[in-house]
C-alpha cells in the first residue's frame, strides 16, 4: 500500500491484512513498554488544514508509539493562514525532507492531488477530506465491530453478513462514505438512513441501501447502528426543520434505545451531540463501543503508518 | 501590400469547389473559374471555407484581469479558432455595465485587429442583480452594445429579468441569461449526481438551470421579448426550449464544446481543468444537447472561452476558478462531435458557428454569411488533419485547457478578416502586421457602421 487515500481502494484482502496488523499493534498496548522502534528516525508530518483534535492526536499517539518523529503543522498560525497554497505548503515539506504525510483538509480530493500531482513524493495518509473520505475511521469502525463480534479470533476474519445502519447527515459525512465502501467489501450489509434531503443525490452512488424510516430499520435484526454527527448549520440549509423534529424522528432516543435488541452495538465516530442524535442512556451502555472506537483509532493507524512506510511486504 | 486574393479551389459549405475572390476587404467573385486579375493565388484545395466564426460568449478578462487574458491575446486565440468576431462578456473589472467600459473595450479590439469585438453589456450594475444597467445608453454607444449579459451570476430576481426583456426591445437588444438558481446552487462544485456523491463535491443539480430557463421563456413569451440561453447544458433544459420554441416564443439558445464532449466521470481525478459553469453533466445531457443542435433547437455553439492563471487551477477543486479556454478547440469538437458523428453537415456548422451567432448578437448585416459583396471574414478548416492537442495549440494568455494529449479531427489552416490575413498556414500573423492592416481597413469595412 503506497499512500492511503480512500477506503474504496482497498480491496477485502488487503482491509483485512491492515485489521490484523492492527490486531498485532493492539497487543503491543499491554505491554508495560508500548512503544515499539518500527517507524525510528522516520519524520512524519500532520498537516491539518482543518481542526481536528481528536484525530490528530490519535495519529499523533499512533505515530509515537512506532517511534517516528512527529511535525504537526496546523493551518492556523502558519503560512496557510496567511494565504500559502496547498502546493507550496506540499512542496516545502518535500524540500524539508519528510517521510510521510498525514493530511486533513476541508477541501474533498486533497490528498489526491498531494498524491498525485508531483508536488511531493511519500506516502500520503488521508486523515479527512472534506465530505469525501475518512477512510482510517472505517477502518476502526470496522475493527471494533470485528472484535465486539469474533473478540479473540478475530484475525482473519471478515465482516460477512453482518448488518450494519448508518443514520444521520450521510449526504455531508466522510465517516460514512468510508464506511460504505469498507464495510460492504468486507461483506456487511449496510444501510443508511436519514431524512430524503440528507440522502446523496444518487442511489447508485454506494453499494448500500437508502431508506428513510428509522423505526423500520430498527425492527429488522441490527448488529450495528451507527450515529452521525448533526451539525446545527443543516437547519439553515433547510435539511431539516428543527432540532426537535429530527430526535424525534431520526434521533437514537431513549425509547428506541430501550426497544433495541441488546445485542446491537451502539457506534459514534464522535463527537457526540447528546442529546440530538443520541441519548446518554445509549452512549453509555455497555452495547456503546464508542469509546473503545477511539481506542482502537490508535491500533489501526498504527498498521497504516507501518503499512505505507515499510511497504509492509509481509501484508 | 496586396489586396486582391484568389482562393483557389475551396470547398463551399454545401460541398461545391469554388475559386472565391477576396478584393479591398471584400469577397468580390465565387465561381469555379474566376480569379482576381492581380495579387495572390493561394491553393486551398481540399480546406474548407466556411465564414469566419462568431462567438458569441467570450471572456476577453480585460479591464482587471489582464493577467488572465487582454483583449489583444483573447482575439488572437480567437484568431487561432478560426474565430473573425467575439463578444465580449461583461464580467470585468470594472464590470462592463457603462458607455466608458463597452466603448474601451470595443477601441482595444478595433486597434488589435484580430477579430470584431462586440461588447456584452452588463444586464444590472456591477451585476449585483439589483438595479438595471445604463442599457439604452451601451446601445447607442460607439460599441453599439446588442448583447446584454450578467454572465457568471444569474438574473435572479424575476421583475429585473421582465424589465430588462422588455426594456432592451427598444434597440432590438437581446438578455442573454446564465440560468443558475442561485439557492439551489449555494457552494456548488460539479454536477450533483452518481459522481459527486462519491467525490464528496457539493452538487449543481440540472434542476436549478431548468428552472430558470423555464421561468424565463414564460416571461419572453409573455412580454413577446428576445431571450437568449448561455450555456445550455441538461437534457431537461433542451426539452423546454424545445417546447418554447413550438409554441413560437422568441428564444435561442448555446452550447459550449465541452458540453458537447465531457462528462461529470472527468472530475474523479479533481483535476480542477475540469470544473466550469454549468457543471459538465452525464452522457445522457451530452446526447441531448448534440440533438438540439443538431435539430435546431439549440441555435449555435458558442465557447465560453474563460481563461485562468495557472494557480488558478493548480489547487483543491473547491478552490479552483470555474471555467477552461476554448476558443482554440471549438472546431475541432464540433467536428468531432457533430460532423463526425453524422448529426450536422459543414454547412450547418456554417450556420451554428457564424450565420446564427451573427443574427443573434446583432451583427448579421456585416458578419456570418458567405457571400459576394460581404467583408471577406473567412476560415479555412482542413477536416482530414488529425492531431494532438497540446499548449502550443493555443493562442491566448492562459492555458486553462483540459484537452492537452486528446487527439482531435480537424484543424483551422487560414483565419482572414476583413479581407486580411491573422493566421496563415496555421500560425498567427504577428501583431503589428495586424494592427496595420486593421488601421488601413478601418476606412473601408467599417464593423460598427
Amino acid at each position: 500500500m503506497q499512500h492511503l487515500l480512500s477506503a474504496a481502494d482497498l480491496d477485502k484482502e488487503s482491509a483485512i491484512s491492515l485489521l490484523d496488523l492492527a490486531e498485532d499493534m493492539a497487543e503491543t498496548a499491554d505491554r508495560p513498554h508500548k512503544k515499539l522502534p518500527a517507524l525510528r528516525g522516520r519524520t512524519i508530518v500532520n498537516l491539518f488544514f482543518e481542526d481536528s483534535t481528536r484525530t490528530r492526536i490519535s495519529f499523533e499517539s499512533a505515530e509515537k508509539r512506532l517511534s517516528a518523529d512527529v511535525i504537526n503543522f496546523s493551518a492556523k498560525g502558519s503560512s496557510v493562514s496567511k494565504g500559502e497554497s496547498l502546493k507550496d505548503s506540499a512542496q516545502t515539506l518535500a524540500a524539508m525532507g519528510v517521510d510521510a504525510v498525514v493530511i486533513r483538509h476541508g477541501s474533498s480530493g486533497a490528498p489526491h492531488l498531494l498524491a498525485h500531482r508531483g508536488w511531493i513524493h511519500v506516502p500520503i495518509v488521508n486523515a479527512g477530506d472534506g465530505t469525501h473520505e475518512h477512510p482510517t475511521q472505517a477502518l476502526l469502525d470496522a475493527f471494533t465491530l470485528r472484535r465486539r463480534i469474533h473478540k479473540n479470533h478475530s484475525r482473519g476474519k471478515d465482516l460477512a453478513g453482518v448488518r450494519v445502519a448508518i443514520v444521520g447527515d450521510v449526504v455531508h459525512s466522510r465517516v460514512a462514505r468510508s464506511n460504505a465502501w469498507l464495510l460492504t467489501t468486507l461483506g456487511a450489509e449496510v444501510t443508511f438512513v436519514a431524512p430524503p434531503t440528507l440522502l446523496p443525490a444518487s442511489a447508485d452512488s454506494f453499494p448500500v441501501a437508502m431508506v428513510t424510516n428509522l423505526d423500520e430499520i430498527l425492527r429488522q435484526r441490527l448488529d450495528a447502528i451507527m450515529m452521525l454527527r448533526i451539525q446545527k448549520e443543516r437547519i439553515q440549509g433547510a435539511y431539516f426543520p428543527n432540532e426537535r423534529e429530527y430526535t424525534r424522528v431520526w434521533g437514537l432516543t431513549a425509547d428506541r434505545f430501550g426497544a433495541l435488541n441488546e445485542n446491537t452495538f451502539v457506534m459514534h465516530p464522535g463527537p457526540m451531540n447528546r442529546g440530538l442524535e443520541i441519548c446518554s442512556q445509549a452512549a453509555d451502555s455497555p452495547s456503546s463501543t464508542i469509546l473503545e472506537q477511539v481506542a482502537n483509532g490508535v491500533f489501526v493507524r498504527m498498521a497504516v503508518l507501518f503499512s505505507v512506510l515499510t511497504g509492509n511486504e509481509e501484508l | 501590400m496586396s489586396t486582391s486574393v484568389t482562393f483557389a479551389g475551396a470547398t463551399l459549405p454545401n460541398g461545391d469547389v469554388a475559386n472565391v475572390v477576396v478584393k479591398n476587404g471584400r469577397i468580390v467573385d465565387m465561381g469555379v473559374d474566376v480569379r482576381a486579375d492581380e495579387g495572390e493565388v493561394l491553393d486551398v484545395s481540399g480546406l474548407r471555407v466556411l465564414p469566419g466564426f462568431v462567438d458569441l460568449h467570450t471572456h476577453l478578462r480585460e479591464p482587471g484581469y489582464e493577467a488572465s487574458e487582454t483583449v489583444l491575446t483573447g482575439t488572437q486565440a480567437a484568431a487561432i479558432g478560426g474565430y473573425t468576431t467575439v463578444f465580449a462578456m461583461a464580467n470585468t473589472l470594472p464590470v462592463a455595465d457603462t458607455t466608458s467600459v463597452v466603448e474601451m473595450v470595443w477601441q482595444r479590439g478595433h486597434d488589435a485587429g484580430y477579430a470584431t469585438v462586440r461588447p456584452v453589456g452588463a444586464v444590472t450594475v456591477g451585476l449585483e442583480g439589483e438595479a438595471l444597467a445604463d442599457l439604452a445608453s451601451m446601445a447607442n454607444s460607439r460599441a453599439r452594445v446588442r448583447v446584454f449579459s450578467d454572465d457568471g451570476k444569474c438574473v435572479a430576481d424575476a421583475l429585473l429579468m421582465r424589465r430588462a426583456l422588455e426594456y432592451v426591445g427598444a434597440f432590438d437588444g437581446v438578455i442573454a441569461q446564465h440560468a443558475q438558481e442561485p439557492r439551489l446552487t449555494i457552494g456548488s462544485q460539479m454536477n450533483e449526481g452518481l459522481v459527486s456523491s462519491r467525490l464528496g463535491l457539493t452538487g449543481w443539480p440540472r434542476v436549478a438551470e431548468e428552472v430558470i430557463i423555464a421561468r424565463d421563456v414564460l416571461l419572453a413569451e409573455s412580454t413577446g421579448a428576445r431571450l437568449h440561453i448561455c450555456h445550455l447544458s441538461t437534457a431537461g433544459a433542451v426539452d423546454i426550449v424545445r417546447s418554447a420554441k413550438a409554441r413560437g416564443v422568441r428564444v435561442t439558445a448555446e452550447v459550449t464544446p465541452h458540453h458537447l464532449l465531457l462528462t461529470d466521470d472527468s472530475a474523479l481525478d479533481y483535476d480542477a481543468r475540469f470544473k466550469v459553469n454549468p457543471p459538465l453533466r452525464t452522457s445522457d445531457d451530452v446526447l441531448a444537447v448534440r440533438g438540439g443542435l443538431a435539430d435546431g433547437t439549440i441555435d449555435i455553439v458558442a465557447t465560453d472561452h474563460a481563461p485562468h492563471p495557472t494557480e488558478s487551477k493548480d489547487c483543491e477543486w473547491s478552490e479552483a476558478a470555474f471555467g477552461m479556454v476554448g476558443l482554440e478547440s471549438a472546431l475541432s469538437i464540433v467536428n468531432m462531435t457533430m460532423v463526425e458523428t453524422g448529426l450536422l453537415s459543414w454547412a450547418d456548422v456554417a450556420r451554428v458557428m457564424s450565420t446564427n451567432p451573427a443574427k443573434i448578437g446583432g451583427v448579421g448585416d456585416t458578419a456570418g454569411t458567405l457571400e459576394v459583396g460581404r467583408p471577406a471574414d473567412l476560415v479555412f478548416v482542413d477536416p482530414r488533419v488529425h492531431r494532438v492537442f497540446g499548449p502550443e495549440d493555443l493562442g491566448g494568455r492562459s492555458a486553462n485547457s483540459p484537452y492537452f494529449g486528446r487527439e482531435f479531427p480537424g484543424k483551422v489552416v487560414h483565419t482572414m478578416r476583413h479581407g486580411y490575413f491573422t493566421v496563415r498556414d496555421g500560425s498567427l500573423i504577428d501583431a503589428e502586421s495586424v494592427r496595420s492592416h486593421a488601421f488601413a481597413d478601418a476606412g473601408r469595412v467599417e464593423d460598427n457602421g
